[in-house]
């Protein structure tokens, strides 16, 4: 096993800062408006469907399906699988899928949240269950 | 108010160099104004509007400077590959508007000497920066999920290299000149599962420029008249994950527009240039654009349909961007040149397409998986 991927440290802000603070604890938050009931991720203060500013923090089940996948052969740092994850909640969002053997990834398998090591706050990435 | 009729593109330059280690990018920008301008029969007193994205180096104000223009209007609208197709769309706008009347619209760069400058981040940043989206696999995760959605194969994406190697073959500029086969394309390697190698655009230094004018003074000058008759724009993105769709792209808004605008219908195209970053790019906005049915692109490339001579729509007759050149990594501006010689009758007699009066020439920037802008122009022989 090659060592560890180095990843980018959340810069983080003051809109986002609750969701670093909860990854630190191994939370993955996503916002949800109150206003018009959607759920959204990456998190906005300002609901981007309704734009109304009645949007709150909720703990996401971290579990979710895969969408879309590719598996990226050419790269300095080894192969890797980008792709989106739709979760329970609604939302889809980015990934990459980690500790697996990323050719036998499937669109619609069953994936959980983990969270990996940066310099500052953990990243979340999914896995399959 | 509508921009039907209102411009014509009066110039057309497209640089030969594919490479080009010997020379500044801004001088790239300079050769290739120059060359619009001799195309079109005027000097550079005469261009009173700019039009240029982010390959422009230092943007607008570095380069009206640099090149030494005197100008009453200014556009530097940033959408990627498409900006150009975009611009033309604005440049229309302007002169329709009495802004300017002689609109010099530049691309010009070298990313196969050296690095392009990463883009500036958007709020997105923190959330996404470390998956590594690159242009190869944010396009295959787009025809990952069409072939699972609609049975789309390799084998049929394959076809949109094999079209353009057909035409390549006569372009003596191409980087690509040899002609291919599907399984050519099958046994390439593999790059970003499913897109192989030969699915891929080549990358290429060099550039372009259009002039867009008066109908006055496009008549006044001695170059077969082409005019635009509609444009469309749009952007998509994942915005906020709500029920994400990767199998179209913002086509499906721009491409409506305008065809509503021109008053014509893909049925009536007779030369399409569609930009072909990967094979998927072409299979997805053929669908969006309405050429085909929504999952039955697969079915329209295959078999030579987009062959000029063989096919029903000939496409990318200079061997677009998988076989010819992608200058800067932005097509779109090779797609409007390409487009406009169909329409003049200046194009290769080997692929020129007979009494060609209408023609569309569309594209998208960015990345066609996370978040990307498109671009329809619809262009009639006048």
């Amino acid at each position: 096993m090659a060592e560890a991927k180095k990843y980018p440290t959340p810069q983080g802000n003051p809109e986002t800062k609750p969701f670093w603070d909860a990854a630190a604890q191994g939370k993955f938050l996503i916002k949800r408006c109150t206003a018009c009931g959607e759920p959204h991720y990456f998190p906005r203060s300002i609901c981007p469907f309704c734009f109304s500013d009645k949007t709150v923090w909720e703990e996401s089940s971290g579990e979710g399906t895969i969408y879309t996948f590719s598996l990226m052969r050419k790269s300095a740092s080894g192969p890797y699988a980008i792709g989106y994850v739709t979760l329970k909640e609604g939302p889809s969002l980015q990934t990459n899928f980690v500790d697996c053997d990323i050719d036998t990834l499937k669109i619609g398998q069953k994936v959980k949240v983990v969270f990996k090591p940066t310099d500052g706050a953990p990243l979340p990435f999914f896995t399959p269950v | 108010m509508s921009i039907k009729g209102k411009a014509y593109i009066a110039g057309i330059y497209e640089h030969p160099t594919r490479h080009a280690p010997d020379k500044s990018t801004a001088q790239l920008h300079a050769e290739v104004a120059k060359g619009a301008l001799e195309d079109a029969g005027l000097t550079k007193a005469d261009v009173d509007g700019y039009f240029c994205p982010g390959d422009a180096p230092g943007g607008a104000w570095p380069m009206v400077d640099y090149l030494g223009l005197k100008v009453r209007h200014i556009d530097s609208t940033e959408t990627g590959g498409c900006s150009y197709l975009i611009h033309l769309g604005h440049a229309a706008e302007a002169i329709a508007a009495g802004k300017c009347s002689i609109a010099l619209i530049t691309l010009a760069g070298k990313p196969r000497t050296g690095a392009m400058p990463p883009r500036a981040a958007g709020a997105e940043v923190d959330f996404e920066a470390a998956y590594g989206a690159t242009t190869h696999n944010a396009y295959g995760m787009c025809a990952m999920r069409h072939m699972h959605d609609y049975g789309t194969t390799s084998e049929q994406l394959a076809w949109i290299k094999v079209a353009a190697s057909h035409h390549a073959q006569y372009n003596p500029h191409a980087m690509l000149k040899d002609v291919v086969t599907v399984e050519d394309v099958l046994n390439s390697p593999m790059i970003s599962d499913p897109l192989h190698r030969l699915d891929c655009c080549v990358v290429s230094d060099g550039g372009g420029a259009l002039i867009v004018t008066t109908p006055e003074i496009a008549k006044s000058l001695k170059k077969p008249l082409v005019r635009m008759i509609g444009h469309g724009e749009a952007m998509k993105g994942p915005r906020g994950g709500k029920d994400l769709n990767l199998t179209y792209s913002a086509g499906v808004w721009s491409g409506p527009r305008a065809f509503e605008e021109a008053g014509v219908t893909p049925k009536d195209i007779k030369y399409a240039s569609i930009y072909d970053s990967f094979t998927i790019t072409v299979l997805m906005q053929l669908e969006d654009l309405g050429f085909c049915k929504k999952g039955e692109g697969g079915k329209f490339v295959s078999h030579g349909n987009l062959i000029s001579g063989v096919g029903k729509l000939p496409f990318n007759t200079d061997g677009g961007g998988l076989c010819s050149n992608h200058p800067v990594n932005r097509g779109g501006m090779t797609k409007i040149i390409e487009a406009v010689r169909q329409l003049r009758g200046e194009a290769h007699p080997k692929v020129q397409v007979p009494n060609c009066d209408l023609a569309i020439a569309h594209g998208t920037g960015g990345l066609l998986g996370v978040r990307h802008a498109a671009s329809t122009c619809i262009l009639e022989r006048a």
